[in-house]
């Protein structure tokens, strides 16, 4: 594929807001995770929670989306000089030419979830929406993509993508179509998805979910701690002879088509999506520096990833999870480990693994649970969601072109 | 912006009363109305056990998912899709909310993976043994504008043939008061880089597309994913073009040759 420019990018988690947070807290190996203290009864588990997002209600003209997840959409946006790369942006090719293409799992599902715990019976015994929350578009998806389109002003196609965990990886892949394919110049992509009581207590349902921090290919990993997230990067085609310093240089997706909920046994389709994006960079498995691991810590998931990467990469690789430190943000994964692999790019830093001490003797030596610090060309970062939908993206520093 | 076209090779179609293109093109064509019509969709991939279970919004994608296929003559598992939904289950989405309010840990593992909105494409891929790229997508009003944009840059980029999947269901609950979306109503295209079949040629323009005022489009025009209506009373019109609406003012301009 045509390489793309990277403009921008950012990233608000559990341990900070913007990049010079995660920066520092994977250099420091300071985690975000702590007791869950999400809702009224909140289940014996650990999360990484986004600070501050009661007391950061949105400006006014934008009142209409509000609701926690929206909340973090524009603190995460406000990072790192976004909103001004945006403006060049428009400056140069029309807001018309700009697409917004922006991944999330459940959206704002937490203001429906808001909406019936709080409904009141009316006279005639019928429960009603509390007038707050009479608002069709935060009861939707696309909450996320109507927001962000009317918080930046960008006109171009404006599409929410919830393929579960993977979504926020996806939106760079579906915005390199669009730009390739001459409907847009360039696009704003990321993700964002917030603590609600779909997940916690959908994945303590499945059984997925750990008591403790999660310990990602640890031998006793028991399962998953969640966390919430938003990301962006700003993505534009390179100019004639352009080797910009960061890019965008290959995705690959696929499915499973095995189960909706666990992975396929072999890690087929984790395999088909590395090696589609390897191909489309043009590159060999050995030039990857970094690969940002899915790795979300439940017992099935890490094995099975660790044994297809073992499969395709060189001893030589370093791959980490860093679920450890913010949680499995769900759809806002594919964006926020998109980041720490374009930090690894930028700074040399190669995040290993947090809370993790016993190896797993069925990982590959591939698993790095320590910090390293190299200068790399190219990273990865490999994102899986239910229903075994799967993308891998390829990073590169413009000197690796 | 470069204009993208598309073959349309195959369609499904699926709504309460008309429940194949066949009969939805009949009905536009002359108002009328299949007898005996079957009061839910049929999605012959699942095994029967997972059919009887099936949530309504996947029992619809894969019923017109199949239907577009086989009649482009495709295998399902060649073919990379995208699924378009304003909504996903708005019934799943009740049940959610519903059990949360009332007792939390009581929430279904099987219903809490079922409402991913990528859950019709994992099952049709799961169901097809497909292991080529799905993806499920939202963008209100525009759902299906953005959905057709996606699979028609797809054929620019890399595929020769892509599944596109369109249904909305009905809003239940304390969800429904709010959230309006009536009865079950799904499409399917494969659209192909050429062969035989109507030519799409698609540009995004400024303004808002004219309400779609057919007789599908009138008939379903209380389901969410009514805007996709335009296209499906072109196409059984034979009619020159049609316009979706895209979001932000912007319309999605179809020219359709070859009808």
């Amino acid at each position: 594929m045509p390489a793309l420019a990277i403009r921008a990018y950012t990233a608000t988690t559990a341990v900070g807001r913007g990049r010079d947070a995660q920066a520092d807290a994977l250099a420091t190996r300071r985690g975000g995770l702590r007791r869950n203290d999400f809702g009224a009864a909140p289940l014996p588990t650990w999360i990484g929670r986004v600070d501050g997002l009661e007391d950061s209600p949105l400006p006014a003209h934008l009142a209409g989306w509000e609701c926690r997840n929206n909340r973090l959409a524009w603190l995460a946006l406000q990072q790192d000089g976004v909103p001004a790369v945006l403006d060049a942006l428009v400056a140069r090719h029309g807001a018309e030419r700009i697409a917004l293409v922006v991944g999330t799992s459940t959206s704002s599902i937490g203001a429906s979830e808001e909406g019936y715990a709080r409904a009141a019976a009316t006279p005639d015994g019928t429960l009603r929406m509390p007038e707050d929350l009479q608002r069709p578009i935060v009861h939707t998806p696309h909450s996320l993509g109507d927001f962000l389109q009317h918080a930046t002003g960008l006109r171009g196609p404006c599409v929410t993508v919830a393929t579960a965990c993977s979504s926020s990886a996806k939106v760079f892949a579906q915005a390199a179509r669009l730009i390739q394919a001459g409907v847009a110049d360039a696009a704003l992509v990321g993700g964002v998805d917030t603590l609600c009581g779909s997940v916690l207590f959908g994945f303590n349902a499945l059984g997925l979910v750990s008591a403790e921090p999660c310990r990602p290919f640890d031998a006793t990993r028991d399962g998953l701690s969640l966390g919430e997230a938003g990301g962006f990067a700003v993505l534009e085609g390179l100019a004639p002879g352009e080797d910009a310093p960061l890019q965008l240089r290959g995705y690959g997706e696929s499915s499973d088509a095995h189960h909706m909920s666990a992975p396929h046994p072999h890690g087929l389709g984790a395999t088909l999506a590395m090696r589609d994006a390897l191909a489309r960079a043009g590159i060999d498995a050995a030039q990857v520096g970094y690969l940002n691991l899915h790795g979300t810590s439940t017992p099935a998931n890490d094995a099975i990833e660790a044994r297809a990467v073992a499969a395709l990469f060189p001893d030589t690789l370093h791959a980490s999870s860093t679920k450890g430190w913010t949680g499995h943000t769900l759809g806002a994964a594919g964006i926020v480990e998109s980041v720490f692999a374009l930090l690894a790019l930028e700074h040399g830093l190669l995040p290993g693994i947090l809370n993790s001490a016993t190896p797993d003797p069925g990982c590959g030596p591939q698993i790095r649970f320590d910090n390293a610090r190299r200068d790399i060309a190219f990273a990865m970062n490999n994102s899986f969601g239910f229903g075994g939908n799967n993308c891998s993206l390829v990073f590169g520093t413009g000197a690796a072109a | 912006m470069s204009t993208l076209s598309a073959t349309v090779a195959g369609i499904g179609f699926w709504s309460d009363g008309l429940p194949d293109w066949a009969a939805a093109r009949a009905f536009a064509r002359d108002g009328g109305l299949p007898a005996n019509a079957p009061a839910k969709p049929s999605p012959h991939l699942l095994a029967p056990n997972e059919r009887r279970r099936a949530p309504p919004s996947v029992a619809v994608a894969l019923d017109v998912a199949l239907a577009a296929c086989q009649g482009a003559g495709r295998d399902p598992a060649s073919l990379p899709s995208v699924f378009a939904s304003t909504h996903g289950d708005l019934g799943i989405t009740d049940y959610m909310c519903a059990t949360l309010a009332d007792t939390p840990t009581d929430i279904s593992p099987t219903k809490f993976h079922n409402s991913v909105h990528n859950a019709a494409a994992g099952y049709w891929t799961i169901g097809s043994g497909c292991m080529r790229t799905t993806t499920a997508i939202s963008a209100y009003r525009a759902t299906f504008a953005q959905g057709l944009l996606e699979a028609m840059t797809q054929l620019a980029t890399d595929a020769d043939a892509v599944l596109l999947v369109a249904y909305d269901t009905t809003a239940t609950g304390l969800l429904g008061t709010v959230t309006h979306s009536e009865g079950l109503l799904g499409a399917a295209l494969v659209l192909a880089r050429d062969g035989a079949g109507p030519r799409l040629s698609a540009t995004l323009r400024d303004g808002d597309a004219p309400v779609a005022d057919g007789p599908l489009a009138r008939r379903l025009q209380a389901n969410a994913m009514a805007p996709m209506l335009a296209l499906f009373d072109a196409l059984a019109a034979g009619a020159a073009s049609a316009s979706l609406p895209a979001g932000a003012h912007r319309q999605l301009a179809l020219d359709i040759a070859g009808v």
